[in-house]
């Protein structure tokens, strides 16, 4: 029987889709079930991201990367920020550190949120989207009482933030956190440790370490491969070296290390530590003004800086090369999904065509984030 | 390891195909290398016992003055937890590089956007086709004296 | 009960209860309204507030709109997000797929306009009207969940005010 030849057939997958995250296509060329060749076509969505920053000012660029990866602006706005305030040489209130870390761990939850709701919605359970989304408003209410937006924030500003937290701001946030402890243990019973859920996802794609650093993956993609390298201890940025947190690496307790679950899993997990990062945050915070460090006209001068943080999906870097005018000469922004879907064709091959979708879903892409 | 280390290993294994190391200039200093022997520069990069730059974070085109463009790698070791910048000038009249996307996978797909929005060519890439913009797309986006096209397929492009 | 309320005067009722007798085009316009079943089909930010419009929160499935994965399915598509050229041809594919009567309501200013990538943006289609027809259009960047649903009430309107008889574009 296994002599038998089949035809080899080609199935397009996507741009619309509801598996794809957005618009990503995918070009599969099937032996029967099984995959032989997968082919990512991106640009459905080129904003022209980098040609816009050359017209804007320093400033305006801001809300441009929130819409990167919509997901996680505040993580988007920190990165930039951070590489432009290199290249200015400023110093940062305290307080604003403070707030920024706080800001991008809540939104660290946020995304996690996504990723795991959405993830588990592709695995065909629609329960767990529900509960994700509901703990999510309750992040973005935070969100929104502070800047008041609920999805694209333009709060962090070059040397400082928009608006300085409230007294209510931060009673709230701890509300949250006793209230969402609870929860992960609940999405974790409902999703995580699920049987049908795992037998779809454990010894699914596994990703060698090997190839996950040759191919530049990173964030929850790498460590689910078993690889602690988290930029928050092993390249501090911001303030990230005070917090006590563990970085949470995939080790393979239930399927493979490396494999789907295990990268679904870190996210899971991550969870809590941000959790943890924030409590402490709010305790330390001392007072001062937010807007003290924020410079009237933001021209640095000529040169170049390059800062990589460690965003939901993964590591997030500017390249920001400035002529000295108030214009960037040429922003780069290296984005976390561009570099892990890359390695989808080596680690899909071989796998059912259903097996596809949740090892795309386990990378939890952005394709705003990818085509930029 | 520090810059300038890098720089007197680099130029004791590649002499002339390494340029000068920039350390004056403000944030972040880089090397400069030849566009033709690149493929070979990073390979011992990523080989050699004491540098081990096994992570390409990442590869950025740019249009980089009046005649030249050039390919930024930012270069991070996993192991060693050092970081390099290395630049390569490429003459508008002849946009041609050498891949490194055989030394770094990651490469790929960073050589091929940088083709596409910038236009140099790399040389002994698998795969060099467009990633972003359609494929019957005409010119390259980030090129300082690029023309945004009136019409694409009957669709209306600036307003 | 809910028809009584919704088809308003135009229902004369029968005493015994179970027999009522409206027109052709309150009945069609009734059902169309109330279950527009809507394609699974999200493009960029926006796309991420329609999710949270259809979770628990805001719930759109109180107003019968479901999402669809194929478009042989729905009745409306809600362009939530930038359209770029090369994604343009495919939406105009999508919609032609679509069976008739269909809507479109363009969600945030992207699809409306271009958005913030107005002017600068080489690859971005300056209005998703520019491809297929619109019915309502919903501003904002991305627009709230509230926003949204407004939205839908308001194509929800007009097409209580179709009829088979005239032509209503």
């Amino acid at each position: 029987m296994s002599e038998l030849r089949t035809e080899e057939l080609t199935i397009n997958m996507g741009p619309q889709h509801p598996s794809t995250h957005g618009v990503l296509r995918l070009v599969l060329t099937l032996n029967g079930e099984i995959v032989t060749d997968v082919k990512p076509v991106l640009g459905y969505l080129h904003r022209c991201f980098e040609k816009h920053c050359e017209a804007m000012t320093y400033p305006q660029v801001i809300p441009y990367t929130d819409r990167m990866d919509y997901l996680t602006s505040m993580n988007n706005e920190l990165a930039y920020v951070l590489a432009a305030e290199k290249l200015l040489g400023i110093e940062i209130p305290e307080r604003v550190e403070y707030i920024r870390v706080i800001m991008s761990e809540l939104q660290r939850i946020a995304s996690h949120l996504v990723a795991i709701g959405t993830y588990g919605n592709d695995a065909g359970a629609f329960t767990p989207f529900l509960y994700c989304f509901m703990d999510r408003e309750k992040v973005l209410e935070l969100f929104e009482m502070v800047c008041g937006a609920r999805l694209l924030y333009n709060y962090i500003w070059v040397g400082g933030v928009s608006h300085d937290i409230t007294p209510e701001f931060v009673t709230k946030t701890k509300e949250f956190i006793k209230y969402f402890r609870p929860r992960i243990k609940q999405v974790n019973n409902l999703l995580s440790y699920n049987k049908i859920f795992i037998e779809r996802t454990a010894g699914i794609g596994v990703l060698p370490v090997d190839v996950a650093i040759n191919a530049g993956c990173s964030g929850p993609t790498l460590r689910g491969s078993g690889v602690k390298y988290d930029l928050r201890k092993d390249d501090p940025y911001s303030i990230y070296d005070r917090f006590d947190f563990d970085v949470c690496v995939g080790v393979g307790e239930r399927g493979v290390v490396g494999d789907s679950w295990n990268r679904y899993i870190v996210r899971a997990y991550e969870m809590e530590q941000s959790l943890r990062i924030i409590e402490q945050a709010i305790d330390k915070i001392p007072e001062g003004d937010v807007h003290a460090a924020v410079p009237k006209r933001v021209k640095p001068v000529a040169g170049e800086s390059y800062v990589r943080t460690e965003a939901p999906k993964g590591e997030l870097a500017y390249y920001i090369i400035s002529d000295g005018s108030l214009n960037p000469y040429r922003i780069k922004a290296r984005s976390p999904s561009f570099c892990n879907l890359s390695v989808i064709n080596q680690i899909s091959r071989g796998h059912m065509i259903a097996d596809v979708v949740m090892i795309l879903g386990s990378f939890d892409i952005v394709l705003g984030c990818i085509d930029r | 390891m520090e810059i300038n280390d890098i720089y007197n290993k680099l130029k004791k294994a590649f002499d002339d195909g390494i340029g000068e190391v920039k350390t004056d200039v403000p944030v972040s200093p880089f090397i400069f290398a030849d566009r033709s022997k690149i493929n070979a520069i990073a390979l011992f990069l990523r080989d050699e016992e004491s540098l081990q730059f096994d992570n390409l974070s990442c590869l950025s085109g740019v249009d980089y003055d009046k005649d030249n463009l050039a390919v930024v790698y930012h270069l991070v070791s996993y192991a060693l937890k050092h970081s390099l910048v290395v630049k390569c000038l490429i003459p508008k009249s002849d946009p041609k590089i050498q891949t490194v996307s055989d030394v770094w996978a990651a490469a790929d797909w960073h050589e091929r956007e940088a083709f596409d929005l910038v236009g140099m060519t790399f040389e002994g890439h698998p795969d060099l086709r467009r990633i972003l913009l359609p494929d019957d797309w005409e010119g390259h986006p980030l090129r300082k004296d690029f023309k945004v096209p009136e019409f694409y397929n009957g669709m209306k492009v600036p307003y | 009960m809910g028809i009584l309320n919704k088809l308003d005067n135009s229902v004369e009722q029968f005493e015994s209860g179970n027999i009522i007798i409206t027109s052709m085009d309150k009945l069609l316009n009734w059902s169309r309204l109330s279950s527009m079943w809507q394609m699974f089909f999200g493009l960029a930010c926006c796309a991420i507030e329609m999710m949270a419009t259809s979770a628990s929160h805001y719930d759109l499935d109180r107003f019968g709109i479901i999402p669809r994965p194929s478009p042989r399915h729905v009745d409306i598509i809600l362009i939530s997000g930038t359209v770029t050229l090369k994604m343009a041809t495919r939406i105009k594919r999508l919609y032609d797929e679509m069976p008739g009567p269909k809507y479109i309501l363009s969600m945030g200013s992207c699809s409306n306009c271009g958005g913030p990538y107005w002017e600068h943006g080489y690859h971005v289609l300056k209005g998703i009207d520019r491809v297929i027809p619109v019915d309502v259009y919903v501003p904002g960047c991305p627009p709230r969940p509230e926003a949204l649903l407004e939205g839908l009430i308001k194509l929800q309107e007009k097409i209580r005010n179709q009829s088979l008889a005239k032509h209503t574009a």
